[in-house]
This record gives C-alpha cells, structure tokens and sequence, in this order.
C-alpha cells in the first residue's frame, strides 16, 4: 500500500505533465472530465473490496478464535441483491453517460462556433506527416499550425499502412486508413504548442511520427499562411511521390501550392475495387460527399466499422452498375 | 468410502466402458463438426463482406456457369444418397454392398471434386484466379477449403474401404462410419449454402 | 533445398541476440548432455513424452509454460531497458527493428505460450480428478494437443536465431503484416506458430468438453460441479466457438502472403478492417479463455483455506455463464477510435460494462466466503488476496475505456497495456500461481516451500505495481504504446521506475525457482500422505493419494453433494475401503503425439523458409500418422483387480499411518 501512496503523491505532483488531463480545448475537457467522473462513481464498488480484504482477513484468520466460524453459512439472499444490484446501479449511471457522451463527442461532429472553421487534410506515410489546407492551397510537413478558438475540420487518409492522429490536449484520436477517409473535429480554446503524433504502430518508423500542433492567434496564422505561401516549394504528384517514399524525420516544409485534389488522388490509389477505372473520375468529384457514410451505417448492420466495412458493398451496387452499362 | 458407493460404482463394466467410447467419440465428433462450422462461418461473412470487390475485375455474374453448377451440386448430393443408404447395408452386416456402396460414394465424390478443379482451372487460365480482386480470393477460398473438406472426405472413405476389407465390420469400424457420415453430410449441407449464397445470389 | 534460407539469415553479427541464441542453447545443450548421462532417454520418452496419461501431460504443459515465461519476460525485461534508456539524444541499446519484434514476440509467447499451456496444464491435471474420472475422453489427441502447443513453441524459438520476428505486433497489425510491407520471414514464423498452437488449445477445449460433459462421476449434476470445473466448462465453450475464427483469419492472411489473394490488403478489394474484426473476435474471448480457469482457481483455494463453503455458488455459476456469452459480443472496444458510428461505438461499449457486473459480483462473492471463515494464510491464499486487491484497479480502467470517448484519449497508449496487463497478471497469472501451489502436492506428493512462496508473491504483487502504476500515469501523458525511442523527456523517469518494477518481478521470478529448488531438496519435510494435501479440501481430488495412482480412482465415486470430499470427512464417510476391485482398462501410451508435433514443427518450418518439399513430405506424414493411428482399436490395457488391490492396500497402509500421526498431534 506503501507503494501505491508513493506512487499516488508522485502522480498529483506531476500532474502537470498529465496533457489528457490537462486539456486546452472543449473536446478534449469533456473527455477529461469523462474520466474523472467514472473514476469516480467506479470507486463506489472498488473501495469497498480494499476495506473488505483487509477487515476479513485481520477478523477472520484462523488464529482469532473469538470471531463467529459458520462453515456451511454460503448464502444470503440480502447480500446477493447487494452485489447485483449496486453494481448493475453504476453500470446504468456510467451507461446513460456513455449515451449521452458519445453522442456529444462524436469525432465526425462538427463543432458549433461563429469562427469560420479551418479545413485540414491530413495524410499519414512512412512515416511523416502532410498537412494540407484546402482553402489556402497551402501544405506543410511534420507541423500543424491552426488558429485558436477556431473549430478544425480534419479529413483524414493514409497513403500507406495504418496509423492513429491524435493531439492529446485537444482531445480525441482517429484512425488514418489508406483508400478510405476519416474526420475528426477539434478545437484549441488556448494558444500554445502541442505535442502531435501517431499512436498507432506503423513500422520502423512509427516512434518519429510526432509533431508540433501549434495554436496560434488569428493574426499569427494569416502572417503565417501569408509566408507560407511566400515558400519556393511546391506540393506537386511528383513532390508527393518522393515525399511518400518509406524515410524518417522529413524536415519541416512549407508548401506554397498543393496539385489539384491530391487528397483524393492519394485516396483513389488504393480505391481499384470502386470498379472500372473511369469509374474512379467520376467518383473523384463525390468524394467530399463520403461524409454521408456515416450517418448511412446506422442503418447498416451494428458492427461494421464505418469507412472500413460499409464502403465495398456500397461500391459493389456502384460497380454492378458500371457492369450494366457496358 | 463406504460398500454402498462401490456397489453403486460396480456398474461400470468393461461392456460399459466400451459402448461408453463409441458415444463420446460421436459426442467429441459434433463438437468438432460445429467448430468446423463455425471456421465455414468466418469465410461465408468474409465472403459477405468483400464478395462484391471485384476490383475492376470479373465479377460472379460473369463467371459462374450455373447448368454446370447443378450437375456439380447433383453429384455431391447424389453421393449422400449413396451413403445413405451404404449405411443401411451396414447395419443389416452386408459387407460387400458397403464397400461396394462407400466406392460410389467415393467415385460421385471425386466427380464433384473434378469437376470443381476444372472450374477452377478455366477460372485461373481466364485471369479470374484468387490473386485477382477480393471477391475472387474469397470465392476461391471459401469453394476451395470445403472442396479440400470432400478430398480429406474421399481420403477417409478409402481408409474405411480398407480397414472393412481387412478387418469386416467390427464395432471400432462401425462407429468411425456413423462418424464419417456425420462428417459426409455435414459437407452436403455446408455446399448448399455455398450454392445458394455464393452462385446464386451473385447470378440472380 | 533450403528454399530462402541462406547462412545470412542468421543473425551472428548481433551481439544481443547471438547472446540469447547461445544461451538458450547451451541451456539446451545441458539438460540433453544430462539426460544422456544418466542414461535417462528411455525413462523419459516411455513415461513422459509418449504419455496419454492426463496427470503427466499437465505437468508438461505447465513446464512448458514456465519456461516459455522466461523467455517472455526476457522479453519484457529488454523493452523495459530500452524504454528507460531511449530518450532525446540516446537511443537505447536495440536497434528500432529489434525492439519492434520484442513487443511482438513477448505477446504471443505470453498469451499463446505461457497462458494458454499453464491453463490447460490445470485442466489437465485436475478436471478428471474434479469429477471423478480416470482419464480424459479423448487421452492420445490430449497427447497431440500438447505437442502441438510445443511445436508452435519450438517454431518460436527457433526465430529467435534462424532468421527475424514479426514486427507487426501480437495481434497483427493490417495492413503492416502483408507482403508489401513485411516481406521477410517474420511475419511468417508468428503466423505459424500461433496457428499451430491454436489448433492445439481447439483440440484441447474439444476434449474438454466432452470429458465433463460425458464422464462425470454417477450423482454429479451440472450444480454440484467443483466451480474449477464449471469455468472450465465456459471455457472449453469459448475456445470450441472462437479458437475457429482466429484459425480461419490466420489462414486467410496465410493465402494473402503466400498466394498474393486480397483479404487484408488496403487495395485491390481487400479490407484491412476485417482482420481487426476477425482477430478480436476471437481475442476478446481468448481474455476469458486464460482468466475464467483462474476465477475457478480463486473459488477453489479461497473456499479451501477459509474452511467454509464457497459463498453464493449459484451466483457464481450464472455470472461465469454470464461472462461466457457477454465476451462474444464486445470485440468491437478494441477499435472504437475507426470511426465507426456513434450508435456502433455505444452499443459494443455498453456491453463492455456490463461484463463489470458478473465480475464485481465475483469478487464480492469471494469476499464473503472469507466473511466468517478461519482463513490460513497459505501461499495460494495469498495469490487470492493480492488478486482481489490489484484486479479491481484494473476493472476500473476497463471500464473507463469502454466508455468510447474516454478511450479515445487512451487507445493506444500504455494506458491500455497498464490495463490489460492489470487484468491478465492478478486475473490470470496469479490465479495459476495460486492452483500451482495449491495442486502441487497433489501431483508430487509433497508442499512447495512457503516462505519461498510467499517471497515470490511480494516479488511479483510489488513489482507488478511498481512496473504499472506509471504506466496509467504515461497514458495520461500521451505516451503511445510500441515506442522504441521517444523525445518527451518528462516520460522518462516513470520509465525508469517502471523498469525497476519489472526488476522487482523478476526477484520474484528467482523466488519461484528457489521455492522449486529448496521444495525438492526438503520432499521429506513437506511430504503428503493423507492425499488431502491441506487438510481442508472439499472437492474430489482431494480423495486419492498423492501422487495418484494412474487410474485416479479404484473405483468411481458417486456424488451426493457440491463439496463431496467434505461432506464425505464430515458424515465419516471419507477413507473408506471400497468392498472389492474390478480390472480397470487405461489408454496404452503411443508415440503419435512427439511424432505428430515433430512434423508439424518440420513443416511451419517449412512453410516459413518456402522449403516445398520438406513441407510436402512433413504433410504427407502427418496425414499417414493420423490415418496409422485412427485404424487401431485396441488402445488400452488392463490393471488386473489384484494389482488395484495391491496398490490400494499399499495406499491404505500409509494412509492409516497418517491418519493415526495426524491424531496423535
């Protein structure tokens, strides 16, 4: 026990450093407060049995012959309702949270503000970072530079094994998963550095897929865009291609343009099964439309992931098409 | 312990024990039969889940040959009918009409098995193999893993035509037969969800 | 002929892993050196390795579970080390690559090599006993299970020196473990390995099942089964439906890598998220699989040494059930941050909490079976206690992380493995320490040493604090899982504490080997011959002597009651001589079981280095094997009733010696 009251003062004392429990943005709070809220409520159940342990074994060890002995006493219909109903009580309280919770933190939310959103596309490779910003047609690699107070809509895709996005102070995680998007919505409500990185073993790289996500004021990022776009350095296919090859720790670049859709072009590498090839074309202009994906699993079967499993049968009717039309 | 346990224990005989072995055997056997059941499960909701990506590729209304398929599917179910009734023979102790009714069995088996290879074999020479898209993998999979289930089948029905001719129908053998035609129809009824959700559903 | 195997896969200029190589082999070397010398080949393959004998096949496994523990926390003890050292300017001692094939080869060594052997190590030594039976249903496919198990294993450890491991994790990552990303070996030893392994634990729960449910004792009903007995039940249930799936998604990334089909792939029709879906499907009841025998375990020894009857049995017996079905349907909270849907997210994390009801009502059971008791504070008892006191911590971060927003700020992170390591060590490990200690003078016939043992539990509950505690707190700090090398200077000193824990694990890992060493040396002192080891056993292998004979039982006793050893001792009934003795037949013991492993080793070799014909010829053996072996109907052999009567009197000799000590003191 010893341990744990070291360990316990050690861990208050360092909090701190703790950045999920240290949020700086709304979605990020909420989830922290999530855990300390169930933390709690769990505690009803948990520290009851540390009492217990101890009480029984000091009151009841074989040497106290003072304490009541009854060998055969192995039920009691008080106690049983005790032990079913206190923890089935917790487990509705923690359920109709999740409910609740869940609904509010959906990462493919977008998040009510009256500053204009920023719009990000993230792309993961082996294993670096690129960071796009559709409505500046700028880029940058390994640094992500967005203002406060400003909701970020990220779209997110892999252009090679999968991996996991995620800022801890701001909140929620997402999966990156070549030939499908994800989204994810986040919001900083302080300026400030933060730590970024991939939390989803992706090679021999993975370690190095961390980055700076830094929240700016509104002025600092335009002056930062206005540079930006000042850079020699330009995001082309072909920029891309070397920029994707499998290296670590590419060197933090600015990009001064970006090719046409290069999101979707990463994407539709991997997206053959879509069906005929001049198929895929057609498909390139839909994609900001894939969004809806989401809100159609609901009426698909329970488990199947969003992007992930929904997607192939979709296609299959959009290619039993192409097939008829030939 | 007391006299009236052991006199209540005396009751497991020798006799006893060895009818008990042919009873667990057949119990561990439908154990096994749904474990089996449950691995064609993952590969028909594979099927479910990528039988439609064809990846610009071929797809099932372009490949598959359904007049071919009933005659495949005649064969294998025609084979049950002769198992069926080999073990009619088998119990009223016929030996030669079980060997003679197991080698039907295992010729209408490998009518089936040909005829499924043959398939395959157009299907590869077409560039349709099971490299092609993930439809194909999973189709090939999922026809070819209960295909090699009907080989091991064919395999096990030429081990029990051996062990008959050797030995007759003894009770160790007649109990592996009752197993084996278990296992035999097991295989029919697996084919015929393959028939009906992988040809058919693609087909119609 | 060697297919791609050349003399460059084997690693000779890495010093580190030359130096384990060596080792184990010269380990290896020695105890072959010392068998030949004392001429003891013989001994060994008639006894032991040819064994149908379910007593002997458990003690196998769990030999073989523990020296597979070594190697895995080897393992553990170099991520530790890198971990404390890796940060900003220093890079550890082990190359990125190297440390990423550690991750991956400790957790299938400990979930598939250690846990899943040491488990069904206890089954076999004590479900026949449990339920009054002679032997298992099915005694020479037992045999193949375990040399199946040690295949798998052999497959492993020949990784370590022919060749590399997988980097793509214990559970696989997809779309990282296909060809395209992974092109060498390693991928391939894991996948046959954990898939020769698996059939085996299929094999396994088969046998199992079939056994308790075909050849329990006349008298013993479904709720008067020993609770080891009924989570070994569920279990059995769990491995028969799940064991399938992990085998059929193996076999499917099989023909992704070997025949370039497209399962798994992230094109050309392929969906990587079906591997996820397919492997934790079998992962999550696989968690049950290893912690459920344990709850029986903690039922068992905690009744034992409060000299009380188990506390609201039926309870329990619902809540196992319970755990069984609700483990089929939580996979899912494996992979809430997908993005799947809102409604998808809440349904698979609802149903993760209420796994915490059947479980939190367990652990209160417990509880109060010791309420009102005499408890003696033997080793297994202290596993009881330090699993109850440790677990819950670990129950509360499960729940916390089913709750999908809150995961999504911890998945992935050592948050997660502080969680799952919290519930697998007390969950599971411990509870298998526990049966250890307490079924081991059953088996052997005397005590292990307890002060040994107890050393060990402080060992292992200290370390385990000190080794986890900061990792919950990096979690909090955003440390991902898998990192070999990291720039966040503030994590570095709970890493370094964490190691020190790891450290303190491995003292008690030395404890244990002392208390086997200096419980050997004093067999004398702690000898058992009453065969009710503890004086208070309740269950009915508490019955025979200890060793037992090999037929268990002279003859099967018939159940009147839930704790029929007990009830037999109190209504004097206990160490009675039955009136006579019938000729008992037991399975004859074969060679099929090494034979088979040994092929089936050749051919996952095989397989691994594309050395077709070697695999060819290892299959077509393995096939004529099972048929060979299939056409035998005389497998067994008779124990006259003289030769019963003469063992049982030898037996009831020493017993009434005992009997008569044990009054007199």
């Amino acid at each position: 026990m010893g341990v744990v009251l070291l360990l316990g003062t050690v861990f208050l004392s360092s909090c701190s450093n703790m950045v999920v429990l240290d949020p700086k943005g709304p979605i990020g709070s909420e989830e922290a407060f999530l855990i300390k809220i169930a933390f709690i409520l769990m505690l009803i159940v948990v520290l009851p049995v540390f009492v217990m342990v101890i009480w029984f074994s000091v009151r009841y060890r074989a040497s106290n012959k003072k304490a009541t002995y009854k060998p055969n006493w192995a039920h009691s219909h008080k106690i049983e309702l005790v032990v079913w109903l206190v923890p089935i009580a917790i487990v509705a309280a923690l359920s109709y949270l999740t409910w609740v919770k869940t609904h509010e933190l959906d990462p493919y939310k977008p998040l009510e503000s009256e500053v204009k959103p920023i719009r990000i596309e993230v792309v993961s490779t082996d294993w670096n970072w690129l960071f796009i910003y559709p409505d500046y047609n700028i880029a940058v690699v390994n640094h992500l530079v967005f203002p406060a107070n400003a909701p970020l809509n990220f779209k997110l895709t892999s252009a090679s094994v999968m991996t996991s996005f995620f800022i801890p102070q701001l909140g929620s995680q997402i999966y990156v998963m070549a030939g499908m998007q994800t989204k994810l919505h986040l919001l900083a409500d302080h300026e400030g550095t933060y730590l970024g990185q991939n939390i989803e073993y992706s090679g021999n790289g993975y370690e190095t897929m961390h980055f700076d996500a830094v929240a700016t004021s509104q002025e600092e990022f335009e002056d930062w865009v206005e540079k930006a776009k000042q850079s020699p350095d330009k995001m082309t296919l072909a920029t891309f291609k070397e920029f994707s090859e499998p290296n670590i720790n590419y060197p933090v670049t600015t990009y001064s343009s970006v090719a046409p859709k290069l999101f979707n072009h990463i994407m539709m590498q991997f997206m053959g099964w879509m069906g005929g090839s001049d198929h895929n074309m057609n498909m390139t202009d839909d994609m900001d439309d894939m969004h809806h994906m989401h809100s159609m699993q609901d009426s698909t079967k329970m488990h199947e992931g969003h992007g992930a499993m929904t997607m192939p049968s979709d296609s299959g009717d959009v290619h039993t098409k192409t097939m008829e039309d030939k | 312990m007391n006299t009236n346990v052991s006199q209540n224990a005396s009751v497991h005989t020798a006799d006893a024990e060895h009818h008990d072995h042919g009873e667990i055997r057949t119990f561990g056997f439908w154990i096994y039969l749904m474990s089996d059941l449950v691995l064609f499960s993952v590969l028909f909701a594979t099927y479910a889940v990528i039988g439609f990506n064809s990846a610009g590729g071929p797809t099932g209304k372009d490949l598959f040959d359904l007049p071919y398929l009933f005659v495949e599917t005649m064969f294998l179910l025609v084979s049950s009918v002769a198992f069926g009734l080999t073990m009619i023979a088998m119990h009223n102790g016929k030996q030669k009409q079980v060997i003679i009714g197991l080698i039907i069995t295992a010729l209408l088996g490998l009518g089936f098995i040909g005829m499924e290879i043959n398939e395959f074999v157009n299907m590869i020479h077409d560039g349709a193999g099971p490299d092609r898209s993930g439809f194909l993998s999973a189709f090939f999979t999922l026809v070819g893993t209960h295909g090699a289930h009907v080989t091991f089948g064919i395999i096990w029905i030429a081990t029990m035509i051996g062990q008959i001719a050797k030995s007759g129908i003894t009770e160790g053998i007649s109990s592996r037969m009752m197993r084996l035609s278990l296992f035999w129809h097991f295989l029919d009824i697996v084919w015929i969800g393959v028939f009906s959700f992988v040809y058919l559903m693609h087909v119609i | 002929m060697f297919g791609k195997l050349t003399l460059s896969d084997i690693p000779y200029n890495d010093p580190i892993i030359m130096g384990a190589v060596v080792s184990a082999s010269l380990a290896g070397l020695v105890i072959i050196a010392l068998i030949t010398y004392f001429k003891k080949w013989p001994y060994l393959w008639h006894e032991w390795l040819t064994s149908v004998d379910h007593k002997r096949i458990g003690v196998m496994y769990i030999v073989l579970a523990l020296v597979m523990m070594l190697r895995g926390f080897a393992d553990a003890l170099m991520m530790r080390g890198q971990q404390a050292m890796a940060a900003g300017a220093d890079h550890g001692y082990l190359t990125a690559h190297h440390y990423d094939q550690i991750f991956g080869s400790h957790g299938t060594i400990m979930i598939i090599f250690v846990a899943m052997p040491f488990v069904i190590g206890l089954m076999n030594l004590v479900i026949p006993h449990q339920i009054g039976a002679r032997d298992v249903a099915f005694p020479v496919l037992n045999s193949v299970s375990f040399w199946l198990t040690v295949a798998g294993a052999g497959l492993i450890m020949i990784s370590l020196g022919v060749g590399e491991f997988t980097n793509a994790g214990w559970f696989g990552i997809a779309p990282l473990f296909e060809k395209t990303y992974n092109p060498g070996v390693g991928v391939d030893y894991w996948m046959w390995a954990f898939q020769i392994a698996g059939v085996g634990s299929l094999l396994s729960g088969v046998n199992f099942l079939v056994t308790i449910v075909k050849m329990r004792a006349p008298g013993m009903t479904w709720m008067k089964l020993p609770l080891f007995t009924w989570t070994t039940v569920t279990t059995n249930v769990l491995m028969i439906l799940s064991f399938p799936v992990i085998t059929g998604a193996l076999f499917l990334l099989t023909l992704d890598r070997y025949l370039g089909m497209h399962f798994f792939t992230n094109d050309m029709g392929g969906n990587m998220m079906m591997w996820n879906n397919l492997f934790w499907m079998w992962g999550h009841p696989e968690v049950y699989i290893v912690v459920l025998p344990s709850f029986g375990i903690f039922s068992e020894v905690v009744a034992t040494f409060s000299r009380k009857k188990l506390f609201g049995y039926v309870s329990l017996v619902w809540a196992t059930a319970a755990i069984m079905i609700l483990s089929f349907t939580v996979w899912l909270h494996h992979f809430f941050t997908m993005g799947n849907t809102v409604n998808v997210n809440i349904f698979f994390g609802i149903a993760t909490m209420l796994i915490a009801i059947p479980t939190g009502v367990k652990v209160y059971d417990w509880l109060f079976t010791m309420y009102r008791g005499r408890i003696t504070f033997t080793t297994p008892m202290y596993w009881v206690l330090g699993f109850l006191t440790i677990f819950v911590i670990g129950g509360m971060t499960g729940v916390l992380m089913a709750i999908p927003p809150a995961d999504f700020v911890v998945h992935n992170s050592l948050f997660l493995i502080a969680h799952f390591h919290n519930m697998l060590i007390p969950g599971a490990l411990f509870g298998y320490f526990a049966g250890f200690a307490y079924w081991f003078p059953k088996v052997f016939g005397f005590k292990l040493d307890e002060k040994w043992g107890k050393r060990a539990f402080w060992g292992w509950s200290i370390g385990f604090l000190v080794a986890f505690m900061p990792l919950y707190v990096l979690g909090f700090m955003g440390m991902p899982r898998r990192m070999a090398h990291y720039d966040t200077m503030a994590w570095q000193p709970w890493l370094i504490a964490a190691a020190v824990g790891a450290l303190i694990i491995g003292l008690g890992i030395l404890a244990q080997g002392m208390q086997i060493f200096v419980s050997i040396r004093d067999r004398k002192k702690n000898v058992d011959l009453t065969g009710d080891s503890w004086g208070d056993g309740r269950t009915l292998e508490w019955m025979s002597s200890s060793p037992p004979p090999v037929y268990n039982f002279a003859v099967i006793p018939k159940v009147n009651e839930l704790d029929e050893w007990w009830a037999m001792k109190e209504n004097g009934t206990a160490y009675q001589r039955p009136a006579e003795y019938h000729d008992i037949h037991m399975p004859k013991n074969v060679a099929r079981g090494p034979i088979i492993g040994g092929l089936v080793l050749a051919f996952g070799f095989a397989m691994v280095w594309y050395i077709w014909w070697l695999a060819i010829a290892a299959m077509i053996g393995i096939i004529a094997t099972v048929i060979i072996g299939s056409s035998h109907d005389d497998e067994e052999y008779i124990i006259p009733a003289a030769e019963v009567k003469r063992i049982e009197d030898e037996r009831f000799e020493q017993l009434a010696a005992a009997l008569e000590e044990k009054k007199n003191n």
